[in-house]
Parts: C-alpha cells; structure tokens; sequence
C-alpha cells in the first residue's frame, strides 16, 4: 500500500489528547464561547406543552431539571465517554455514588454480585455492609485469584465488580480473563479505573462493560472538586439472557419503554439516568463539573509527570535503608508486573504502597513530619499525598478484614504528586530521619 | 416487537408505544449496517403523536432474523411485504442514506403503497469507496471508525449529542458492530454500490417527497442530494447547516422539526 493510500484509509476521528480538550463542545451552540459555559440553573424552559412532553417521554433529547441533566454536566460526561472509547457516561457527585447508582441499575433485591477484595475502604463498606441491607448479596475475591471469580458466581449474579488496580496493595486484576468469565456467565464486568484514567488503560478495549472514576482524582488533578461517573461500553447485550427484566421488560416509569431494545449500547446509561437520577438524584453541580473539565484538558501531560515521578519514586524507595517493602506494578518482581506491561503501556500510575521500618510507630512518626507532602485522605491530587490505611481509609475494617484487603499496620500508601522530584525526595528524607527517632520528634 | 415477513422474525422499534392497526402507519428504514437505533430521536415523537410506528431492523442486522438481503430491489421489496405483513394496505417510508435507495425503489415498485417519502441524506446513486468496500467485505472493524469519521461533519466530530451523556461516534460505531460487519455493512455497501435504478426511480415518483440534506455530508453530498431532488416531481429540499451525514444524530431537533412539518402536511391523521 502506498502512503497515499495509506492516508485516505486512515480514520480522522480526534485523538485522545485532542478530544481531552475538545469533545462534548460545539462552540458555535453556546454564543461563541471558546470555554465551556456554567449553566449555573435547576431548570430550562419549555417551548410549549407539546415540547415538555417530549422531553419528558425522551422523545427528544434535552434538559428538564439538573439532577437529571445539565449542559455544562453533559460536556463531562461526552468527554469522558469519548476518552475511554465508551457509548455514553452519566456524571455523579462522587465516585461512591457513580458505585452505588451503577449497581442499584444493574441490580434488584435478591441479586448477587462477585467483588474484587481490594478496594478502597468505603467501597468494601457499600458492599460488605450497606448493599445487603438493600438485599444484595457480594462474594469478595481476592483479585489475583482469576479462578475465584468463576467458582464464586451464582444462579442469581449480576455483575463482577473490582477495581483494575487495588486500593491499596497494587494488585491487578487479569481484567481480560475475569471479563471472559463474566460473559460467559452472561453478566457484566463493572471495573473502577480511578488510579489509571483512560490515559493510562481503557478498560472496555479488555472487555469491561461498564467502567466508574472518582473524578475528584486524576481526572480532575486539583483536589478542589468532588465527582463521579460511569461509562458504557455499548458492547454488553443485555438480552443475551433473562437476568435482566428491568433493562429488556416494558418499564413502568417511562409508557412500557424497554431500554435494551429501544436504547441498545446506551440502555445503561438511559436507564441510569432516567430511573436513577430521577429517584435517587445523585446529581453533579455544574460548577464542579466545569472543575473537572479544566483538569481534564490537561490530563495527559499530568499524567506522564505523575507516572515519571512515581518510577522515580520507586528507585528511591526501593534503595532506602529505612523501607521494608515497596508495590508498584513497574517493579520487575512485583507478581503483576507482567499484566501492567499488557494492560499499562503508558506508564504503571503513581500509587506506591510500601512498608516503613519500624511499625506502625516509625510510620505514623514519617506521616507527622514531611512537610511538602500532605497528610489526607484523598490520593491522584497534583501535590504528593500520603496516608497510613490502617489507621485512617480503612480504619472501619477489622483485623482479619484489613488481612484479606492485603493491608498490613506498617503500609504508608503514596500518591505521587507532579512537583519537583528532589522535592519530594527530600521531604520524605525528613520523613524517614524522623521515622527512625520516633519519640523525640513527634509533633503530638 | 417482533412478527414475521416471510417467515423469517423481523424486529421493529414502535417508538415506545403499543402499536395501533387503527393508526396511519410511519416505516423507517436505517442506513447501511446500521439498526433502528439510529432513528430513537424521531420515532418517538410520532408514536406518542397519534402514528404507528415501525423502525425496522432490516433483515440481518440489529435485533431481526434471517440474513442480510443483497440488493436494494429485494429490500424494496421486504419493506413490501412488511406493510402487507402489519396488516396495512398504505404507509409513508422515511429513509437514511441506503435507506433512501431502499425507500426510493419501493415508491417506485409500489407506487399505491406509499404516500409520501422522506430521504435523509439521500442520492440517486451511492457509489462506494473501493478501499471502504474492501474493508467491510473482509470484516475489518476499520471499516465501522472510517464510515463513522465520514459520516459525521466537523461539528458532529466534537460530540455535542442532543441526548446528555452520548458521544456520537462511538455510539453509532458500536452500532455498526453489532453484528459480523461483512454480513451487514460489507453487503450493504455492496447492495449500494451496484444499484444504478435510482435517478430512473425518481422520474417515476409521483407522491410527496422531501429530501433532507446537510452542507457536510461527504457520504451523499448535497449536490447529488439535489441531483436527486429535481428529477421528482414537487419534491422539497431542506439543507441543514454545519452538520454531516449522521443529521438524525448530530442535528436530531431540526430533522425531526422538518420531518415533521412534511408528514404531519402531507401525511396527516385523519379525524372521524
């Protein structure tokens, strides 16, 4: 094939930087503006009573009230959509309640869903406590364990649920397998892909169907807003099998609608939406969707910072005579190293676990005296924080429950912030001199 | 719901209402390799508007049995017996891109049947790309990102879906994928590529007719769009501006305004 012809057969569709910027926008639709708008309002006006009904039967689309959708909201959610290669997103105030809405679609009292074992705290909370208050069920599994997540699918699974790099430990799950197993079992594989964005992995290009961010995280990058969303893949087909009556069966709420047939690769979504916002109104603010958008236009150029930083980071960590133990996935003995290589090319992310010497005292001394890194409990912040687990995000779990999340009293969990990596360095100098004095240099 | 023509069990779209035989019956015919889907954004108002609806998934493709039908005539034919099928003796067609070859030789065949003809995207002829073909005919999802790249204009390359939370491109291409793409969009293509009725059709087509076009159509540009147009008789042309092929998706509100304009002139319900 010549170059010439080459050119011709070469989609021009925008690129992942570009549509980081741009998708989701029309200029031209918004008097000119060159930024996205707020639409700061509960509202929008109706032409007439003919159009009200219209958008109320989703005959067409459009905007009745902001806790079902919102323009500035809708850019997000495009983008976001677009970046991970999905059919449609749906923004929430959070990443727990993009969680929480996305299982209260998928499931319905007496369901049953496999769960990944790592996760962040809350999210084992929502599944271990809160969802079977609501009559689902969870088996958690540990996510190296592929196996497991076949044996422990029931008649009555709905879905298998894991975050595709654990919260805290950095063990990867086989997202490409486990999604096999789920669609044999004719259900869904919902991956939480906070840690990576889509610069780092697209889960539905390894066969996730439905994938949820935090975007208070990376996506968004200043730790100045609070968001969630979901993405749909488009690909599940949820008439395959009977597991779903309330995405295939006439609908009650919207004239006997059918979302699988009438919406396809976007039902999810439209059904999350137009139930889920409805009644539950997890909705996002426009303000901190306009937020996010501004940290999402430069998320690729964050995060080869975060991940160079991070890679740095481990070199440091992994020669300190203060460490036990450093987890990163760019570790060549870390167990997962070789499934970061597959499903992370451009960079492993910036979340480091590592074991201080010393115990829980010399780890709570090193987090009471670095100074440039903050102390809090948030992570994928520009600036580097850091935090113990055991003694704060995961501080509900008990022992044995921390011991099965893969959580141990000496782990410090570390989010590699963009600054100046001597910086950093040498502020975690300070941690660990202080580390290894513990008594006299406490701050209490 | 599904029912039968020929046989073979066909599933239609009726726009989120029960259908009714006692109401003027409204056939939309999607584009190549495509599903009723593409057309969510204009059926559901004429359901909830006193019309029966169909949007067909055609033979093949999206949820409908049977194999995909090889040329535009026997197509024109199926959408025939699908109106025989439903138990009704006349019906307006609505097309998009192959479509409207599909439509355009039915009104031709069937000149009794059908009251009015509405063509999205239209042209007489829809010559294929040759690479294009060969891609679809050898089942590279290649095929599905180029025709979405061409179908969508500049505009519609940003996203800015009518319905909140959709992106364009990815939702039309997950369509396109839906089924093996050398079954559906490589005989398709095909099917279009080798019709050569369409300019002949037209000359023979007497009943109301509009043709919608958009200024950044590169798959049916609006020149062959009018080429089309001025060959039947009192046929309307509306051209949307800074919109691509994918009008039904990309500038939903203004294709269903003019849409409805026509049918509701041309086409309305008729009261006792």
């Amino acid at each position: 094939m010549t170059d010439k012809k080459k050119k011709s057969t070469d989609p021009k569709t925008y690129k992942f930087d570009t549509l980081s910027l741009h998708a989701g926008y029309q200029p031209h639709k918004n008097a000119g503006s060159r930024q996205v708008p707020i639409y700061q309002t509960t509202s929008y006006l109706f032409d007439d009573v003919d159009h009200a009904a219209a958008l109320f039967n989703l005959e067409r689309g459009g905007h009745i009230y902001s806790r079902i959708s919102n323009p500035t909201v809708a850019v997000l959610e495009e983008r976001v959509a677009a970046l991970e290669g999905g059919t449609a997103a749906l923004a929430t105030s959070s990443g727990m309640s993009a969680i929480f809405l996305t299982i209260m679609t998928l499931c319905e009292a007496g369901d049953h869903l496999v769960v990944s074992s790592q996760l962040y705290g809350g999210t084992v909370n929502l599944f271990r406590l809160t969802l079977p208050k609501f009559g689902v069920k969870c088996t958690f599994v540990k996510p190296r364990d592929t196996e497991g997540f076949k044996k422990a699918i029931q008649k009555n699974t709905k879905g298998i649920f894991g975050e595709l790099v654990g919260n805290p430990g950095n063990e990867i799950m086989n997202m490409p397998e486990i999604a096999k197993i789920a669609h044999n079992a004719g259900v869904p594989l919902i991956i939480d892909a906070t840690y990576q964005t889509p610069y780092l992995c697209k889960p539905i290009d390894h066969g996730a169907d439905i994938v949820v961010h935090s975007l208070t995280k990376w996506m968004a990058g200043h730790g100045s807003s609070m968001a969630g969303i979901l993405v749909e893949g488009g690909k599940f087909d949820w008439m395959q099998n009977d597991k779903f009556p309330t995405m295939t069966k006439p609908y009650e709420g919207y004239h006997g609608l059918s979302f699988a047939e009438e919406f396809g690769p976007t039902a999810f979504t439209m059904k999350a939406r137009a139930e889920g916002m409805r009644d539950f109104g997890p909705c996002l603010s426009p303000q901190n969707a306009w937020n996010v958008l501004q940290g999402i236009e430069t998320l690729s150029v964050r995060m080869q910072k975060h991940c160079s930083n991070a890679e740095k980071m481990v070199e440091y960590l992994l020669s300190h005579e203060s460490v036990a133990w450093v987890s990163h996935p760019s570790v060549p003995d870390h167990p997962d190293h070789d499934l970061a290589k597959k499903l992370l090319p451009h960079g492993k992310g910036s979340m480091i676990a590592f074991g201080i010497k010393g115990g829980k005292e010399a780890g709570e001394a090193f987090i009471n005296n670095v100074k440039l890194a903050s102390h809090l409990a948030n992570v994928g912040d520009t600036r580097t924080l850091v935090i113990h687990p055991a003694s704060s995000t995961h501080s509900q779990m008990d022992e044995a429950t921390l011991k099965f999340a893969g959580l141990s009293q000496d782990m410090i969990r570390l989010s590699v912030g963009i600054e100046d990596f001597d910086d950093i360095r040498n502020d975690f100098e300070t941690g660990f001199r202080a580390a290894r004095r513990p008594r006299l240099v406490s701050n209490q | 719901m599904k029912f039968k023509v020929n046989g073979v069990e066909v599933f239609a779209s009726t726009g989120g209402r029960p259908f009714d035989k006692k109401k003027p019956l409204i056939i939309f015919v999607h584009g190549s390799g495509l599903t009723h889907m593409t057309w969510v954004l204009q059926t559901r108002y004429f359901a909830f508007h006193g019309y029966s609806v169909l949007a067909l998934d055609m033979p093949g493709h999206g949820l409908s049995g049977g194999e995909s039908l090889k040329t535009i005539e026997d197509m024109a034919n199926w959408i025939s017996d699908v109106i025989d099928a439903v138990g009704y003796k006349e019906a307006s067609l609505v097309g998009h891109s192959q479509g409207c070859l599909v439509i355009l030789e039915c009104a031709f065949r069937f000149p009794k049947k059908i009251k009015t003809l509405s063509l999205m995207g239209g042209a007489g002829a829809i010559p294929m790309n040759p690479e294009l073909l060969s891609l679809a005919e050898n089942d590279d999802p290649k095929a599905v990102d180029l025709m979405m790249d061409w179908a969508h204009g500049p505009a519609g390359h940003f996203g800015g879906h009518p319905v909140p939370g959709l992106y364009h491109i990815n939702t039309g291409g997950m369509l396109a994928k839906s089924r093996t793409i050398k079954n559906t969009l490589g005989i398709d293509f095909r099917a279009c590529d080798n019709y050569k009725n369409g300019f002949k059709a037209a000359k023979e087509i007497k009943i109301p007719t509009l043709s919608i076009l958009a200024n950044g159509d590169k798959m049916c540009p609006v020149k062959e769009g009018k080429k089309l147009a001025d060959l039947i008789d009192g046929s309307k042309v509306e051209i949307i501006d800074n919109c691509g092929h994918m009008m039904l998706l990309e500038e939903a509100d203004k294709v269903l305004n003019i849409l409805k304009k026509f049918i509701l002139t041309y086409f309305p319900i008729k009261k006792n």
